[in-house]
């Protein structure tokens, strides 16, 4: 449904993205992750044809972005950075204007103003002036205004940035819902909220995709070895060596309490109920074992800091081409 | 509703709301208003004067006294309030980031500006329409040459056109409002002034070009009646100049 194809873009002399590639499947939601000046923005507003890349090319349902932009830009709904409300009309007012400059056939207007006045949770504010909502409210506009014309591509700029707690878990829901009949990309710094509604995450870093693939497939591809935490009630004096002992295991680390121990064993077995029984058998007490599995947040750090070391160890044998840590990024 | 129409009926919208607006119409209104005062009561005067001294009713010329006067007045008031009117059309765009709206909406640069263009275009040929009134309400009470007046408010209407594709212009290139009226201030003055250079130079064929682009001359003739082809050539030709020089600065922002 979308596909971006080598796109690089420089601000003058700053390169902002180089060489981006990626595709998105209909139907599928792909976050878009990196820390700040990844260029995250930069990619969606390639994407939506708000300004041009200086290489490369982006199709979007099949329309490439320098031949046909207004046939893309008909299919895009597009929740910038910053939404674009003008401060002086009322939501519906607003709404409205957005769906005819979308060109939403009139007769559907307001149906589809009721819908996603509904679906964001805008009832109570909506003959109100933009200008005095509060920021959150703001943020539902903003989506509702890329919702509008029911676009079958979404792409959303950190769309839950600046809403509480519950309106965030509402706002994932409304995009959950709308995966399947509707292909979105969106942008967010929140590790969790890639891992809990997008299909597959695009990790970006410094102008660089340095990881593509499914949230659960990218913590267990970085998994150097299976690592375990282990709690007892007593553990005697040499604890630690004697756990180490255990066939398979690797290295044995202090918890951070006293009685919790961190088994680290090679990736691809289980030693989990071997664990158990030598725990049993040494009669210390066992209170607690559980497997640790990387969070995205460490996926996260790993990649990006690898990233600045693989950046400085090019600085220093450029002859030396280190591998990237994903080594099957999925291609055009 | 296309989306053009669709435009154009939210910028109405926001200037209804807006304080500049209703300053912009009432100091123009004002200002009409009192000029016609001031120059009604100037050309009565002239008339008890003449009464007195020759006995008779003077035939005076309403044309020349009151309303060339009027005219060329008004197109100077022009200069300072219609930057008033554009300086926030792109300006505020910009500022608000709702740019990335318009140029990320299936419409083209083009229909923006023309929108934008005509809003402005609206409110300024409504304001005018009711100065209307003026000439309106002395053909009870006098009678004077109809042509000039409707060839004064042609000419009137296509230099605040031409005004505001000016103003239209100087906002592209600013994200701050201020900054933008006085730009197109500026470029106004600029076309106006050349004029003075242009009769400076006199008969020579620079002059002669100088003086075409300036607004001044073609005003004139217009006000005097004289309905010549190529002063509405000018005015209409700078106008789609101006918008068309917006268009590639807006265009070339997205590329910067
Ligand atoms: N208009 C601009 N002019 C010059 N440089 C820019 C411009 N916009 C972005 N940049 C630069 O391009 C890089 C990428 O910016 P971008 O806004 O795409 O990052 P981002 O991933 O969206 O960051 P954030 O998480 O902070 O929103 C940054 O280094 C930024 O400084
Ligand atoms: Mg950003």
């Amino acid at each position: 449904m979308i596909s971006v194809q080598h796109i690089t873009k420089r601000y003058g002399n700053h390169l902002a993205i180089e060489d981006v590639t990626f595709n998105v499947k209909r139907g599928e939601i792909l976050g878009f992750l990196g820390p700040n000046g990844a260029g995250k923005t930069t990619t969606m507003r390639i994407i939506t044809g708000f300004m041009p890349a200086s290489e490369g090319t982006v199709q979007v349902a099949g329309f490439d972005c320098f031949e046909h932009p207004q046939e893309i830009k008909k299919r895009i709904g597009y929740l910038p950075e910053s939404p674009p409300l003008y401060q002086e009309l009322t939501v519906t007012e607003y709404l409205r204007f957005v769906g005819q400059l979308k060109r939403l056939p009139p007769s559907r207007v307001p149906g589809r103003m009721a819908q996603v006045i509904e679906q964001l949770g805008l009832g109570s504010v909506r003959h109100r002036v933009i200008g005095h909502l509060s920021k959150g409210f703001r943020q539902r506009v903003g989506l509702a205004q890329a919702l509008i014309h029911d676009p079958p591509v979404l792409i959303l700029d950190e769309p839950t940035i600046g809403l509480d707690p519950i309106q965030i878990i509402e706002i994932r829901d409304v995009i959950r819902g709308l995966a399947g009949s509707h292909t979105v990309i969106l942008s967010t710094h929140i590790l969790s909220e890639a891992t809990a509604i997008c299909d597959r995450v695009v990790i970006i870093d410094r102008g660089h995709i340095v990881a593509e693939d499914t949230p659960a497939q990218l913590s267990s591809r970085l998994r150097q070895s299976e690592k375990i935490s282990l709690t007892v009630k007593h553990p005697p004096d040499n604890w630690r060596e004697r756990l180490s002992t255990i066939p398979g295991v690797l290295q044995v680390i202090q918890g951070p309490t006293p009685e919790t121990s961190i088994i680290e064993y090679e990736l691809g077995q289980d030693l989990r109920e071997d664990i158990a029984q030598f725990v049993v058998n040494q009669g210390v007490g066992l209170l607690e074992l559980k497997p640790l599995s990387l969070s995205l947040e460490d996926v996260f750090l790993q990649l990006t800091q690898q990233d600045e070391n693989l950046a400085h160890a090019q600085d220093a044998s450029p002859s030396s081409h280190p591998s990237l840590p994903v080594e099957n990024r999925t291609q055009a | 509703m296309t989306p053009v129409n669709t435009l154009i009926a939210k910028e109405l919208r926001c200037f209804v709301v807006s304080p500049v607006f209703y300053v912009v119409g009432a100091v123009f209104l004002f200002i009409s208003g009192f000029l016609a005062h001031l120059m009604v009561v100037n050309a009565g005067q002239q008339a008890l004067r003449f009464l007195q001294m020759q006995n008779t009713y003077a035939q005076l010329n309403l044309n020349e006294l009151v309303f060339r006067p009027i005219f060329h007045s008004l197109a100077i008031v022009l200069i300072f309030l219609l930057p008033m009117l554009t300086m926030r059309l792109f300006a505020e765009e910009r500022k608000l980031r709702t740019m990335e709206l318009l140029l990320t909406s299936p419409i083209g640069i083009n229909e923006i500006i023309s929108a934008k263009f005509m809003s402005v275009l609206i409110i300024y040929l409504g304001l005018l329409g009711l100065t209307g009134l003026t000439p309106f309400v002395l053909s009870f009470y006098s009678t004077f040459h109809v042509d000039p007046i409707l060839t004064g408010y042609l000419g009137l209407a296509l230099q605040g056109a031409f005004f505001l594709s000016c103003g239209v212009l100087a906002s592209t290139l600013t994200e701050n409002q201020i900054v933008a009226a006085f730009l197109s201030f500026g470029i106004i003055i600029v076309f106006g002034l050349i004029g003075g250079l242009g009769s400076m130079l006199g008969d020579t064929t620079l002059g002669a070009v100088i003086s075409y682009l300036s607004f001044v001359e073609h005003f004139d003739r217009l006000v005097r009646g004289l309905l010549e082809a190529k002063d509405i050539v000018y005015y209409l030709s700078g106008t789609v100049l101006m918008l068309f020089i917006a268009h590639r600065v807006v265009d070339s922002h997205r590329w910067q």
